[in-house]
């Protein structure tokens, strides 16, 4: 029997059972079921004004703004769009003149106690209320009482002020930080007419996300700090970004006035940040526009570092790099950092680096994980917030990658995932997880393996996919213990999937460019026994980010010239012999990675500030002082280079990065390799406590530092300990101890902290104030301290 | 306390058919010893004897209309939960705060055991397996009476862990509220038990039926609704759809205040008592005050529009008052006599939704203030013509459409069925409109009169 073409059955596609035929306006349209009518005639272009809606929160249905009608069993009803689902054959009209009747009605009413303070008003110009009371409204106003009176502003917190006479009461602010952020710290009080947005006594909406209720209100009742009278909104100019500010990879518009830096948004990228952001990426612009930025090269001279021109440090730079080379080969030449720039520096870097033979290159600064972490199955952040178990070894997302935090949160609290989370100290998610189990350092490998033993663990993950979540909970512990438990999961769950959360901006792109090989403390050791003639620092500082601040002092004390690119000065390159000042965010083109490997593109909005150049740039002109071609003269032609010659960035093609604004995410390479066994756990010394030393949001790092709005949030240098081992020790709250290691002593204010786990004590990385560095030795596998009361 | 009142609040002796204030007359009426001394927890035997199921069909055959306002068949809204999910959960509304209405506030002072004893039979045949029973904040002595109940019922094993030694068991859980109006529209009483601001939430989609109190299946039930059921597994539904008529069986409790000879709370029949009886009958409240002439009356609670004097006739039928252009609403009757300020009685009504407004939907929480700012200001003698239109228009931009009022002989006016379209998600923003409505399309001779004495000062004169 002979089949013709014509003779194949070619099955018609089986009917989608979620869609549903609505009509709308005279127009059958396709809508999918559950879905509201506002979002279908969002996709269908047909505009239905709102203000209380958003399409990332729940429908309240409380401005009544985006009232149309539908046929009803007794002729045409009016609902609200925001919270009336399509059902199949359903007749909706937007269009009627009762529809623009009460839309006309709302509008009056919504302005009637409104100050109508347009021109004062930030917002004006992007304004939801003055944009729709021109397009839906009734063109004037015929209330004549005398309006609402509040004091105006008030500060909600050291971030936002509130203006309660412009809010409209729509629940956006309120409802984004009770449904997303987690953080229900404002709520409306009193009543009716009188009702308000507000605070609680004397409990200020600390919460990391404020951010985003500025951006989504709809009015211009709350405007935050760092923006407020800057600029109107006319007069700005827009370009689509990722922050890299953290490894998260937020999609954001950056925008300017006048060259000058003013806010960033959120954008609303779906496999990402959902339109949000944290306080810390929103407000980190300001560290771009420091003072302190660097505008001219740096020579060291006997009278210091001096300022000189480009082709003089750059000639410099090559003859102290092939001297260094032709007396002790290239291995006297290390490079560390990189994960602050773009995929572009990295690999212009890394291509000069293994020209020069280079063997000592990374990205990481000793406070993240192996870069083998890569090599595992891979789950993106969307895997990990639909998986049906998240396995979380991970440090505090919430402090880390806050809008990781935001997306896993979602997905527990709306019990779309379990959380099965191993953590050092209580952390943000712990209250939505399904189990917690919190794990003294060292005990990690022990914790997973009987957890995983326990019958209901095993049913829960056998149910669905497992998506792994690993990072660095603990910076006084090395990461063998992470490393070994991982094994161990993906041994007994071997579908699992991995999403390693290392924090650094670009540090997965800066690895899979090039920038890897070594590991930074076998580098510092290396240089502290002399073997580094010559260290290069892309834009990273060991002193406040390598945790074994003794180590990092020797070795910079053991190498005989630092080269340093960077933005601005800081500890570790204040002894360099010559410093390049770097190109900052939004100064440079350029794609990033986050920490799934999803590869976007970046956009240069501003004025290099002085004469900064992009590392990438000082990459290329440095192989030129040193007679290295590289083949690579634009950043153009180094993405396109990387493209061709490192397999995993080969989908993320110029022409696909222009065409997804969401990016490409990079192509995976698995291997097996052998499994990290667990170290035996080391006997707890004669010290007592075990140390955990982890990261918060607001830190002394230059980001926040630089941010005159986001400095004063960074807490100072404690330790924190449970309440009861506080009490068994004697001291108070606040009080002054002295914790010591097998290294030193420092003296430092203790607070009482039920997340902390007991017999342990713990610290935030990178405070000001007496540094907890000096208490840890990368070369032991946990710090144990002993605490005395003074 | 063991005697008798002849005519106690709620109570007025007479051969009328009694069924919810059958114990009024007693002083000691709230106590269990009176209680059980009359019939007392006989109807929760009578259940517990039968399969719930049963006393779910002659709930439904009895067609109890329930009592707070909407007039939704009881017996229909028990079976609109879903089948098979634990827990489901009775409320008792008794945040009985409309204007006019102290019916509940009676029945739980006086009847206590009463109220009891229905839950107890509603827990039965609905399957519910835990109640809640919310009480008004400023009813300090119906929430002292109703504890003690509580705790006598609980002693005596009536409620709690098998219920008379059967397999019945429900535990009832009191609640005092805050003092909000609309924490009695049902979705905010659920808020409000859940712990949340006192604010409705929109249905559709969830009826509190399927999505309710901590997200489970929810019904909630007024007290007189209730109050009912004991009368009625003791005496059988033919018993009780013997009395009113078929489409509104039973005996109602109606609240009657303002310009009256006896202002009180008394049983009437359903659907054949009519308002003149009420108002004049001698057995109910005797006429008007000082004989004067009836102007207009409110037939349903506070946010009902008005009839007059031509609706006296119209019985106590939802089937009738609805297209007449009100509703029976809460059972409250207010009745002003010829010498009553008609804007000002409207803004007192207004002034009462405003300030009541949970501050939720747009229309409600700034039309509602606007209207009372105007209507103030008429009152005070500071209106323009122009007013009058813009109430009408911030009322439409409240409730679409016309908005239903009662037909007036002398105006030539034809009445619009009752209910109002909304673009509020409660009945407040409406309610605080439907008095100005009314008085403005019945009386509006007197706004008119006093923007008048206002137009009169000249232009340009020194104020």
């Amino acid at each position: 029997m002979t089949t013709t073409e014509e003779n194949i059955d070619v099955a018609s596609p089986p009917p989608d059972p979620n869609a549903v035929s609505i009509v709308l306006n005279g127009r059958q349209v396709a809508a999918r079921k559950g879905e509201f009518i506002i979002a279908a005639a969002d996709r269908e272009g047909e505009y239905i004004p709102r203000f209380c809606y958003h399409s990332r929160m729940s429908s309240v249905g409380m401005c009544r703004q985006c009232m149309v009608e539908v046929e009803g069993p007794r002729g045409p009803m009016m609902v609200v769009s925001c919270m009336t689902p399509v059902a199949e054959g359903q007749i909706v009209r937007t269009d009627t003149d009762q529809v623009k009747r009460a839309q006309e009605g709302m509008i009056e009413l919504l302005l009637a106690n409104h100050p109508l303070d347009c021109p004062v008003c930030d917002k004006g110009g992007e304004c939801p209320l003055q944009d729709q009371a021109f397009s839906h409204g009734p063109g004037e106003s015929r209330f004549i009482e005398e309006k609402r009176h509040f004091e105006k502003p008030i500060a909600i917190s050291e971030l936002v002020l509130l203006d309660r006479e412009r809010c409209i009461l729509c629940d956006r602010c309120t409802r984004f930080a009770d449904e997303v952020a987690g953080d229900p710290l404002i709520h409306f009080i009193s009543r009716g007419n009188n009702t308000q947005v507000q605070t609680f006594p004397d409990e200020p909406f600390s919460s990391y996300f404020s951010g985003n209720t500025v951006q989504i209100c709809p009015v211009g009742a709350l405007t935050a700090k760092p923006y407020r009278f800057k600029a109107r909104p006319w007069d700005l100019e827009k370009s689509e970004s990722t922050c890299t500010t953290c490894a998260v990879g937020c999609r954001i518009t950056v925008e300017s006035s006048r060259d000058e830096l003013v806010r960033y948004q959120g954008v609303d990228s779906d496999p990402v940040n959902h339109g949000w952001l944290c306080d810390k990426g929103r407000f980190a612009f300001e560290s771009v526009k420091s003072d302190d930025r660097l505008e001219l090269p740096l020579v060291r001279t006997a009278d210091g570092l001096q300022a000189t021109s480009w082709s003089s440090a750059l000639t410099l730079a090559g003859s102290l790099i092939s001297e260094a080379i032709a007396a002790d080969g290239p291995s006297s030449v290390a490079i560390i950092g990189g994960a602050r720039g773009t995929n572009e520096d990295a690999f212009a870097w890394a291509s000069l680096g293994r020209a020069l033979g280079i063997e000592s290159m990374s990205a990481q600064l000793a406070d993240g994980l192996p870069d083998s972490v890569f090599s595992y199955p891979q789950a993106t952040i969307d895997d990990a917030a639909s998986a049906s178990t998240v396995i979380l070894l991970a440090p505090d997302l919430k402090e880390e990658l806050p809008i990781l935090y935001l997306r896993i949160r979602d997905a527990a609290s709306k019990r779309r995932s379990s959380l099965i989370e191993f953590t050092p100290r209580l952390t943000g998610l712990t209250d939505y997880a399904w189990k917690s189990v919190g794990v003294e350092p060292g005990n990690l490998p022990a914790a997973v393996a009987s957890t995983l033993s326990e019958s209901d663990v095993a049913q829960r993950v056998a149910s669905g996919s497992v998506v792994v979540l690993v990072g660095r909970s603990n910076l006084a512990e090395q990461d063998v213990f992470t490393m070994a438990a991982l094994d161990q999961i993906m041994a007994s769950i071997p579908s699992a999937t991995v999403l390693p959360v290392l924090r650094r901006g670009n540090v997965r792109g800066a690895v899979q460019a090039g920038l890897s090989g070594a590991s930074t403390v076998d580098i510092l050791q290396r240089a502290a026994d002399g073997k580094v003639n010559c260290l290069i620092l892309l834009g990273s500082d060991p002193i406040s980010d390598v945790p074994d601040s003794s180590l990092v002092r020797r070795a910079l004390a053991g190498v005989q010239h630092i080269i340093a690119v960077d933005t601005l000065l800081h500890a570790s390159t204040r002894d360099a012999s010559i410093v390049f000042p770097a190109a900052a965010f939004a100064e440079k083109d350029g794609t990033t990675t986050n920490v799934e490997g999803r590869v976007t593109q970046l956009a240069r909005k501003v004025t290099n500030r002085g004469t900064a150049r992009p590392d990438w740039m000082v990459a290329l002109e440095l192989a030129d002082a040193l007679n290295i071609d590289l083949a690579m003269g634009s950043v153009s032609e180094v993405h396109d280079h990387l493209v061709r010659t490192v397999p995993t960035f080969a989908t993320a093609t110029r022409s696909a990065l222009a065409a997804n604004p969401d990016g490409v995410v990079m192509a995976h390479a698995h291997h097996r390799h052998s499994p990290v066994l667990a170290p035996t756990i080391p006997e707890r010394s004669g010290f007592g406590y075990r140390l955990v030393v982890s990261r918060t949001l607001y830190d002394a790092g230059h980001v926040v530092a630089e941010s005159p709005s986001l400095a004063p949030l960074a807490p100072s240098a404690t330790v924190h300990m449970h309440p009861l081992d506080l009490a068994r020790l004697g001291a108070v709250e606040g009080a002054h101890v002295k914790v010591a290691s097998s290294k030193t002593s420092i003296v430092i204010p203790v607070h009482s902290d039920e997340r902390v786990l007991r017999g342990t004590v713990w610290a935030s990385w990178n405070q000001s104030g007496p540094n907890i560095g000096e208490l840890i030795d990368a070369s032991q596998l946990v710090t144990d301290v002993s605490v005395e009361n003074l | 306390m063991t005697g008798t009142y002849s005519h106690a609040p709620g109570f007025i002796a007479g051969s009328r058919p009694k069924i919810v204030t059958s114990r009024f007359e007693y002083q000691d009426s709230y106590t269990l010893e009176r209680y059980l001394a009359t019939d007392g927890y006989q109807g929760l035997r009578a259940a517990l004897s039968r399969p719930a199921t049963d006393i779910h069909e002659d709930v439904k055959n009895a067609t109890i209309l329930g009592r707070g306002g909407a007039g939704f068949p009881a017996g229909t809204k028990w079976g609109l939960t879903p089948q098979g999910v634990f827990p489901k959960y009775l409320v008792v509304n008794g945040d009985e705060s409309e204007p006019g209405t102290y019916k509940d506030r009676l029945l739980m002072e006086r009847d206590p055991h009463q109220l009891i004893e229905g839950c107890l039979i509603a827990c039965y045949a609905a399957g519910l397996s835990q109640c809640f029973l919310y009480i008004r904040g400023e009813m300090a002595v119906a929430q002292e009476r109703v504890a003690t109940a509580l705790n006598e019922a609980y002693a005596a094993g009536y409620v709690g862990r098998n219920v008379l030694g059967s397999s019945f068991s429900v535990d009832i859980v009191l609640h005092w509220g805050a003092g909000a109006y609309v924490v009695g529209e049902e979705t905010a009483l659920i808020e409000s038990l859940e712990g949340n601001r006192g604010m409705p939430r929109l249905k559709p989609p969830f009826f509190p039926a399927a999505i309710g109190l901590y997200g489970q299946p929810t019904i909630v039930n007024n007290v007189e609704t209730l109050a009912n059921l004991p009368w009625l597994l003791r005496n059988g539904a033919e018993a009780y759809t013997a009395i009113g008529t078929k489409t509104s069986p039973g005996t109602r409790m109606v609240a009657v205040s303002g310009h009256v000879k006896r202002p009180g709370v008394f049983e009437i029949i359903n659907g054949t008592t009519t308002f003149r009886d009420l108002i004049y009958g001698e057995e109910f409240c005797g006429g008007i005050l000082g004989d004067r002439e009836l102007k207009a009356f409110v037939p349903g609670g506070g946010s009902a529009p008005w009839f007059t004097a031509d609706q006296l006739d119209l019985p106590f039928e939802a089937s009738q008052i609805g297209p007449a252009g009100s509703m029976l609403g809460s059972g409250a009757v207010m009745v002003m006599d010829e010498t009553t300020d008609i804007p000002a009685a409207a803004l007192t009504l207004t002034r009462f939704y405003a300030h009541e407004s949970c501050g939720k939907c747009t229309p409600c929480r700034e039309g509602g203030t606007w209207l009372e700012r105007i209507l103030s200001r008429i009152v005070d003698g500071k209106g323009t013509p122009a007013d009058l239109e813009q109430l009408i228009e911030v009322g439409t931009s409240i409730c679409p459409g016309d908005f239903p009022h009662a037909s007036n002989e002398k105006l030539g006016l034809s009445a619009v069925p009752f209910p109002y379209k909304m673009n509020t998600i409660c009945f407040v923003g409406p309610s605080a409109y439907a008095p100005v409505n009314s008085a403005l399309v019945l009386f509006r001779e007197e706004f008119e009169a006093k923007i008048t004495r206002r137009n009169m000062i000249p232009v340009g004169a020194a104020l």
